[in-house]
């Protein structure tokens, strides 16, 4: 299915939020997630299925001042 | 004690530090380790997938408060956004509103700046505000409910120094909330210079970050605001155009 993650569209077969941020190598601690511009917690993310044409902001803190 | 409360914390020091720019972030702990540092602005980006994600925040003692800004953000909308997620990730309820779109100076929105506070003060935000210094627009954001105005000192990242003091010395004398002197000051002696001013606090980040040494300068940074602090406490001798010798002028011994 076609997803738009960080304003691009891609293509993925994971099934749930979670499975996507494991799939990228990330630290489900340190990131952050806007599943259809709403934040979804981190303990919901398994329970979060992925649709054709969902749009997922994958967020993280960085340096700035 | 000389404390300075900002939103519903207190703070000793009065040297307010960011994460941007450093070769390494091990260097952000050091950092705050030798300056005493209480508070200090990170950042909110998406993840690069190339370069992995980075986690800042666990470079960051727990007792340091979090101050995320809203860089990136062109409009009020914008900066609530960012400022919403932010407080979701468990940053805390403290937000630097940064409404920037000219790229040249980086010189911020009063206007959308003002909206922003509006919005997130109403869903209990501490909001802390990077502005053109400008006494109404001050005015409006005290009214408003900000926790403190964070007026530039000159462009961020320049080093320039405190090319705006006249009216930040406006601001101070008449804004009743924090007024904090953000950007542009790139020297120990300028820190020093606002805090004699009587600004409540300073925010240093390029000057300490791209320093060739940022754990020292990040303690001589520390070591000027509580110096510039302690003068303006002690009040200024008065100064005049001619000379007041400091010597008796009566007694010589030339008669």
């Amino acid at each position: 299915m076609k997803i738009v993650v960080n304003g691009k569209v891609e293509n993925t077969d994971q099934d749930t939020i979670l499975n996507y941020i494991l799939e990228k190598n990330l630290e489900p601690k340190t990131v952050i997630v806007e599943y259809n511009f709403k934040i979804v917690k981190k303990d919901t993310w398994n329970n979060v299925k992925i649709k054709d044409g969902d749009n997922l902001e994958i967020l993280n803190f960085v340096g700035g001042g | 004690m000389d404390i300075l409360k900002i939103g519903n914390k207190e703070f000793s020091n009065r040297l307010l530090t960011g994460t941007g720019k450093f070769s390494s972030k091990k260097l952000i702990t050091e950092m705050l380790k030798a300056s005493g540092s209480e508070m200090i602005t990170v950042a909110l980006r998406r993840v690069d997938f190339a370069a992995g994600n980075e986690n800042i925040i666990e470079y960051i003692p727990k007792n340091v408060v979090l101050l995320p800004n809203t860089s990136g953000a062109r409009t009020a909308e914008e900066a609530v956004r960012i400022a919403r997620i932010a407080r979701e990730a468990g940053c805390g309820d403290f937000i630097k509103i940064e409404i920037i779109t000219d790229t040249k100076y980086l010189m911020p929105d009063n206007e959308e700046t003002l909206k922003a506070t509006k919005i997130l003060v109403s869903e209990g935000f501490h909001v802390l505000p990077y502005v053109m210094p400008d006494l109404t627009y001050s005015y409006k954001l005290v009214e408003a409910g900000a926790a403190a105005v964070m007026p530039l000192g000159s462009p961020i990242g320049s080093n320039r120094g405190i090319r705006l003091k006249e009216v930040i010395q406006i601001l101070i004398d008449n804004i009743d909330i924090p007024v904090i002197v953000d950007a542009g000051i790139g020297r120990p002696s300028q820190a020093a210079e606002a805090m004699e001013m009587g600004a409540d606090a300073v925010l240093v980040n390029t000057a300490i970050s791209a320093a060739e040494d940022p754990v020292a300068m990040g303690k001589a940074f520390s070591l000027a605001v509580q110096s510039g602090r302690m003068a303006y406490l002690a009040k200024l001798a008065e100064e005049s155009k001619t000379a007041n010798a400091s010597s008796p002028l009566t007694g010589f011994l030339r008669e």
